[in-house]
C-alpha cells in the first residue's frame, strides 16, 4: 500500500519510522507510562549515559496537563504526540540526516523556511542538559535537537544526539490544516478530533478541576517511597519508573494549583533527587562492564 | 606581502554570541601574530550563522630573522649555575660567550633566531586560536566526547579553511583538517565551494547564496523591512536588535510581510507587539495613525520558489497560535475581578525576611493612603490612592503577566480598565513602577503618584530595616533604582515630604537612625543625579543639615545646593567664597570663636546651633552687650563700618529667606555682602595692636561668618 504522510498522520508516523529504521534506529515502541516528554524514556535517559552505541527512534505520548486547554484552543494538548531519535555518539552529519527526514515526510527546503534557533535544554529534574536548537519551519517550532552534555549529573561520555520531532505540528504544517483537530489520522477521513477530542475535553476537566488532590499528594509521597525501596533493592530501572511517576504526579498538583510557589522549590527538589539517585545506580551497576569493555571511557 | 583568510565553520552558531565572537576571533589572532613578531595590515571579521571568516591584509612571507643576547652568571660561577643557565637558555656551555660587564668577565648566550615563514606560523596559531576561543557556552559533540578532554566549540566545528595567498595554510585541529573548501547555503547551493584566496571569498560565497558580511545583511533586513511595509501602506516599527538577530540567524536574507485577523487586535497591544518580537523575532507595524497594524514581518533564509507564500502562510499560523494564547490569556484573566487575583499574592514570598508579597501591597496601601490623607502629597483621594495600591501587584498571579513579566503594571491597567475600575485607578496601577529608566517619563497624576511613591518607599525602608544595602554593583532589590525613582517624583511633583514623618507612618513609631539612612542614600542618589548639572556632592553636603540636624526634607536639600551652584557660579558667588575662605582661615588661626563661641564650646560642629535655643538668648544678648561696650569705644574705620551696616541689613535678610525656603533669595542676601568684605580685607587690619579693635574686628568676621553658614555651610565646599 502507497503511503501518503502528506496526507495522514500515521502515515507521516511510519515515513519517519522507514527513515530512521533504514538510517541504523532501533524502532521501540512507547515506554507504558505518564510522563511530560520523551526524554524521560529510558531508551533516551538512562542509554545516555555510558560508552556504549545506542541509536532508537520511537513514538513516546506526552502529559502536560497545564497545558490542556479542553479542546479549544487549535494546538494547545494536554497530551500529544513526540517523535524520538536517539543517536549516540552523534553523528557528523547529524544536521543532514535530520534534513533528510524532514524531506521523507514532505517538507521540501526550498518552500519552506527551516532555521536552527538557539534553545538550550536543561531538565533540573533529570540533572541534564544540552546544548541545541529548536528547529523552526516557517516560524515554526517542529522539533528539539539537543547535544546532551549531561545526564544525571553525569558527563555525558559520548554525547548522543537527541531529535525531538511535534508530530502534531509537523502533521498540520504538513497537512496545511490551522487546527489540531482537524488533522486527517489515517488518509481516509478519520479526524484527529475524532480520536482525540473528547480526551482532550475531559482530561483538562479532570487536570485542572477534578482530580483528587489529597489523593495526589498521597501517590507522590508512595511514588517516593517506592523508588527509594527499589534504590535500596539495587534495581535502578524500577527506581527510575517510580521517578516518572513522581514528576507526573507533581505535574498533575500544579495544574492543580495546590503547590504554592515556596513548595514548588521543594517538590522539584524531590523529583531532582530521586531521578538523579536512580541515574547515579543505574551507572554504579553498570560502570565495572563499561569500564572494561570501553578503557577510554573510563578515563 | 599577502592576504590570509581564515573561515571556521560550524553548525548554527547562536545569533546573540556572534558579535562576540567576532571580536574573540580577531583578538586572538593579534596575539598570535603579536606572538610570532608578524606585522598585519587591515583584519576584517565577518559572521554567519554557520561562519566565523577573518581576513587579515599584508601578511609577510617570513618573519624576520632576530638575534636574541641572554646574560649569564660570570665566569668561574659554579658548574652548577652555569649548567643551570644553559639549560635554561637552551645553549651549549661551549657556544657561550663572555663579555665585559662592569670590569667583570661575564657568560652570555646568543641565540639567532630565523625568520620563519609565515604559513608555517599560521598553522600553528589556527590550532591555539581555536583551543583558546572562549564562548559563552560550549559543548562536546561526536565520537571523541568519549573523553570529556575532546575539543569544545559553541556547536561542533565543522570545516577550517586557511588560505595565505592561494595556497592552504595545512593544520588540523581535533580531526578537522583545513582546506580550501567550504560550502555555500544550506538550501540554495549543494556541493563544496573551493575558494581561491581571500579576494574572492566573499564572492564565492555570494554565488553560493551567503551573504558574508553580516553588516550587508543587517543593511539588507533593515530596508526590506521597510519596504515591504511601506508597499502594503504601513510603517515599519524599528527595531534595531530585531535587525541584528535576524542577521545572526540567516545566511541569505529576506524579508516577508504577512496579515494576522484583524480580531486579535482587540487584546492590548503591546502583548501583540511582544509576543511577535519575543517569540517569533518578526517586526511589527503601525498603520497612518501611529497603531499597531495587523500585520507582521518575518525574515526568511531562503528565496523560496514561490515568492515566500507558503512561509508567509505558515509565519502567519504560528502567529495565530500565539496570539490566540495571548487572547486566551486576556480572556481567562479578566474571568477574575483583580481584587480576586490579588489573594493569589498570600502565597508569593517578597522576601524571606520580609513576608508575602500581599504583606508588601498592605503596607504600600497604607502608606500610599496617608501621603494622601494626611501629608497631603499628593492632593488627591485617599481612598482611590488606596484601591490601586491594594490592586497594584494583582496582575503578577494573572497568566499573561506569567507568559511575559515585561508587561506587569500595564496588565493590570488594563485589567482595572475592563472591569470598569474608576480612570485614575487603572492608570496608577499602570504606571506605578514608573520611572524606571533614567528617560522614563515621571508619573504626576496624584493617584499614581502616591501609588508609585509608596511602593518605592517601602521598598528602601523594608530592605534597610533588615539591613540590606546595595554594595558595590550589587544591587539585587534594585534600590538604588528606586530611590532614583523616589527623588524624580519628589522634583516632578514639587513634593515637600519629611522623611522621619514618612517613617512614622510607615512604622508606627519614630525611628531616627532609619531615617538617617534612607537620607543618606537618596543624597547619595542625589549627588549622583545632579552632578551632570554641575550641582557639586560637596554643594549637596553643604546643604544637608537644616537647623542642626540632617535635613529630613530631600527637596529643601536639592533646592539649597541649586541655589549655591547658581550663586557660585556668579561672580559674586565666587568672591564672596574667597571673602570666606579667609574670614574663616584667620579665625582658624586666631583660634576665634565668636561671641557664641564664648558661651558654650559644646563640641558640636556648628555652635551656631544653640543660638537658635531660646534658653540661651538671654545669654548671648547679655554677652554681646557686654563685649560690644568694650569694643565699641574706638572710631570705626570707613570699610569696617560698612561691613557692620551690611551685615546689620544681609543676616536678618538671609535669615528671613532662609526661613521662608527662599534660597535664592538668601544667596542674594549674602551677594549684598561681597563688596563689604572685599573692601574690609583691603582697607582694615585685622590684627590691630589695640586689643580692642583686634577683638572686635575678629568678632566682625565671626558674625560674617556666621551669616554664611546661616545660608549653608560653607565650610563643607571643597577647592
Amino acid at each position: 500500500m502507497d503511503r501518503n504522510p502528506r496526507k495522514s498522520f500515521q502515515d507521516m508516523i511510519l515515513a519517519l519510522h522507514d527513515f530512521w529504521s533504514a538510517n541504523g534506529c532501533l524502532i521501540l515502541q512507547p515506554y507504558d507510562m505518564r510522563m511530560g516528554a520523551g526524554t524521560f524514556h529510558t531508551a533516551t535517559t538512562l542509554r545516555a549515559l555510558g560508552p556504549e552505541p545506542w541509536n532508537a527512534a520511537f513514538v513516546q505520548p506526552c502529559r502536560r496537563p497545564t497545558d490542556g486547554r479542553y479542546g479549544e484552543n487549535p494546538n494547545r494538548l494536554q497530551h500529544y504526540y513526540q517523535y524520538q531519535v536517539i543517536l549516540k555518539p552523534s553523528p557528523a552529519n547529524i544536521q543532514d540526516l535530520y534534513l533528510e527526514s524532514l524531506r521523507v515526510i514532505g517538507i521540501d527546503p526550498l518552500k519552506h523556511d527551516i532555521r536552527f534557533v538557539e534553545d538550550d535544554w536543561e531538565s533540573p529534574t533529570l540533572g541534564a542538559w544540552g546544548l541545541g536548537w529548536e528547529v523552526w519551519c516557517d516560524g515554526m517550532e517542529v522539533t528539539q535537537f539537543t547535544y546532551f552534555q549531561q545526564m544525571g549529573g553525569f558527563d555525558c561520555k559520548p554525547v548522543a544526539g537527541e531529535l525531538t520531532y511535534g508530530l502534531e505540528r509537523l502533521a498540520m504544517y504538513i497537512q496545511g490544516v490551522d487546527n489540531v483537530y482537524d488533522l486527517d489520522f489515517n488518509g481516509r477521513g478519520v479526524t484527529y478530533g475524532d480520536v482525540f477530542l473528547e480526551n482532550e475535553k475531559q482530561m483538562s476537566k479532570w487536570n485542572f478541576e477534578v482530580a483528587d488532590t489529597d489523593a495526589l499528594f498521597d501517590l507522590f509521597n508512595k511514588a517516593e517511597a517506592e523508588c527509594r525501596n527499589a534504590l535500596a533493592n539495587e534495581v535502578p530501572i524500577a527506581a527510575y519508573e517510580q521517578a516518572i511517576e513522581a514528576s507526573h504526579i507533581f505535574n498533575l498538583l500544579q495544574a492543580r494549583g495546590v503547590i504554592s510557589v515556596q513548595e514548588r522549590a521543594s517538590y522539584m527538589g524531590r523529583v531532582r533527587d530521586l531521578a538523579r539517585g536512580s541515574c547515579e545506580a543505574y551507572m554504579e551497576k553498570e560502570a565495572p562492564v563499561w569500564a572494561e569493555k570501553y578503557p577510554e571511557w573510563s578515563k | 606581502m599577502s592576504d590570509f583568510l581564515l573561515e571556521l565553520r560550524s553548525e548554527e552558531i547562536p545569533a546573540r554570541m556572534q558579535a562576540g565572537a567576532r571580536a574573540e576571533l580577531e583578538k586572538l589572532f593579534r596575539r598570535e601574530m603579536d606572538a610570532a613578531g608578524v606585522t598585519t595590515g587591515e583584519i576584517t571579521v565577518w559572521s554567519t550563522p554557520r561562519r566565523l571568516a577573518l581576513i587579515a591584509r599584508g601578511l609577510p612571507e617570513a618573519t624576520e630573522a632576530v638575534s636574541e643576547e641572554l646574560k649569564g652568571p660570570p665566569v668561574g660561577a659554579p658548574d652548577q649555575a652555569i649548567d643551570g643557565f644553559c639549560r635554561k637558555a637552551g645553549v651549549d656551555k661551549a657556544s657561550l660567550e663572555t663579555r665585559d660587564v662592569k670590569g667583570r668577565a661575564t657568560y652570555f648566550a646568543v641565540k639567532n633566531v630565523p625568520g620563519r615563514a609565515t604559513k608555517n606560523l599560521l598553522a600553528e596559531a589556527i590550532p591555539a586560536i581555536i583551543r583558546d576561543f572562549s564562548w559563552p557556552k560550549s559543548m562536546r559533540w561526536g565520537a571523541a566526547s568519549i573523553s570529556t578532554e575532546s575539543l569544545r566549540w559553541v556547536r561542533p566545528l565543522s570545516g577550517i579553511v586557511a588560505l595565505l595567498g592561494d595556497d592552504v595554510v595545512e593544520c588540523e585541529v581535533h580531526g578537522v583538517t583545513s582546506g580550501s573548501v567550504t560550502l555555500g547555503h544550506r538550501f540554495h547551493h549543494s556541493g563544496d565551494i573551493t575558494i581561491g584566496n581571500a579576494d574572492d571569498y566573499a564572492m564565492k560565497l555570494r554565488a553560493g547564496h551567503v551573504i558574508v558580511d553580516h553588516e550587508e545583511r543587517q543593511d539588507l533586513i533593515r530596508s526590506g523591512a521597510s519596504r515591504v511595509a511601506s508597499d502594503a501602506g504601513l510603517k515599519l516599527v524599528e527595531d534595531e536588535g530585531l535587525v541584528i538577530e535576524n542577521a545572526g540567524l540567516t545566511e541569505w536574507p529576506v524579508p516577508l510581510l504577512g496579515r494576522f485577523e484583524e480580531d486579535f487586535l482587540e487584546v492590548p497591544p503591546e502583548t501583540i507587539q511582544l509576543t511577535a518580537r519575543v517569540n517569533q523575532k518578526y517586526f511589527v507595524c503601525e498603520d497612518d495613525k501611529g497603531e499597531l497594524a495587523n500585520a507582521f514581518i518575518c525574515t526568511a533564509n531562503i528565496e523560496a520558489e514561490d515568492g515566500g507564500a507558503r512561509v508567509v502562510d505558515g509565519n502567519r499560523k504560528v502567529l495565530a497560535a500565539r496570539l490566540s494564547d495571548a487572547r486566551f490569556f486576556w480572556d481567562v484573566d479578566r474571568k477574575k475581578t483583580l481584587a480576586q487575583h490579588a489573594k493569589g499574592l498570600e502565597r508569593i514570598t517578597f522576601h524571606e525576611k520580609l513576608g508575602t508579597v500581599a504583606d508588601k501591597v498592605d503596607r504600600v496601601a497604607k502608606l500610599a493612603d496617608w501621603l494622601v490623607f494626611d501629608a497631603k502629597a499628593p492632593n488627591g483621594d485617599h481612598k482611590l490612592a488606596r484601591q490601586a495600591a491594594e490592586l497594584s501587584k494583582a496582575d503578577l498571579v494573572t497568566e499573561m503577566v506569567g507568559e511575559f513579566p515585561e508587561l506587569q503594571g500595564l496588565m493590570g491597567g488594563y485589567y482595572a480598565k475592563a472591569e470598569g475600575l474608576p480612570a485614575e485607578v487603572s492608570e496608577a496601577i499602570r504606571d506605578h513602577y514608573k520611572p524606571v529608566g533614567a528617560n522614563d517619563e515621571v508619573p504626576t497624576a496624584p493617584t499614581t503618584v502616591a501609588v508609585s511613591l509608596a511602593d518605592k518607599l517601602d521598598n528602601l525602608l523594608s530592605f534597610f530595616k533588615i539591613d540590606i544595602l546595595p554594595t558595590g554593583s550589587k544591587d539585587p532589590f534594585a534600590l538604588r533604582r528606586a530611590a532614583l525613582g523616589y527623588l524624580r517624583l519628589v522634583q516632578a511633583n514639587n513634593l515637600k515630604l519629611s522623611l522621619d514623618t514618612v517613617i512614622h507612618a510607615w512604622d508606627g513609631r519614630p525611628n531616627t537612625d532609619l531615617a538617617e539612612k534612607l537620607a543618606d542614600f537618596l543624597l547619595d542618589r542625589l549627588a549622583v543625579q545632579l552632578r551632570d548639572e554641575g550641582v557639586r556632592h560637596d554643594y549637596i553636603q553643604a546643604s544637608r543639615n537644616w537647623q542642626g540636624r540632617p535635613d529630613m526634607r530631600v527637596d529643601r536639600v536639592e533646592a539649597r545646593a541649586r541655589a549655591l551652584a547658581d550663586f557660585l557660579g556668579t561672580e559674586d558667588g565666587a568672591n564672596l567664597l574667597a571673602g570666606y575662605k579667609r574670614a574663616a582661615n584667620i579665625l582658624k588661626k586666631e583660634d576665634w570663636h565668636g561671641a557664641e563661641g564664648e558661651i558654650a564650646r559644646t563640641g558640636e560642629e556648628d555652635p551656631l546651633a544653640l543660638v537658635d535655643d531660646p534658653d540661651m538668648k538671654a545669654v548671648v544678648e547679655a554677652k554681646m552687650a557686654e563685649r560690644h561696650a568694650k569694643e565699641l569705644s574706638y572710631d570705626f574705620e570707613p570699610a569696617e563700618k560698612a561691613l557692620m551696616d551690611a551685615l546689620g541689613k544681609a543676616e536678618p535678610a538671609a535669615a528671613k529667606a532662609i526661613e521662608s525656603e527662599d534660597f535664592s533669595g538668601a544667596m542674594a542676601a549674602l551677594a549684598s555682602l561681597r563688596a563689604p568684605i572685599d573692601r574690609f580685607f583691603d582697607e582694615v587690619t585685622v590684627n590691630a595692636d589695640e586689643e580692642n579693635k583686634r577683638a572686635h574686628r575678629l568678632d566682625l568676621l565671626a558674625d560674617f561668618r556666621a551669616a554664611v553658614h546661616k545660608v549653608a555651610d560653607f565650610s563643607r565646599i571643597e577647592g
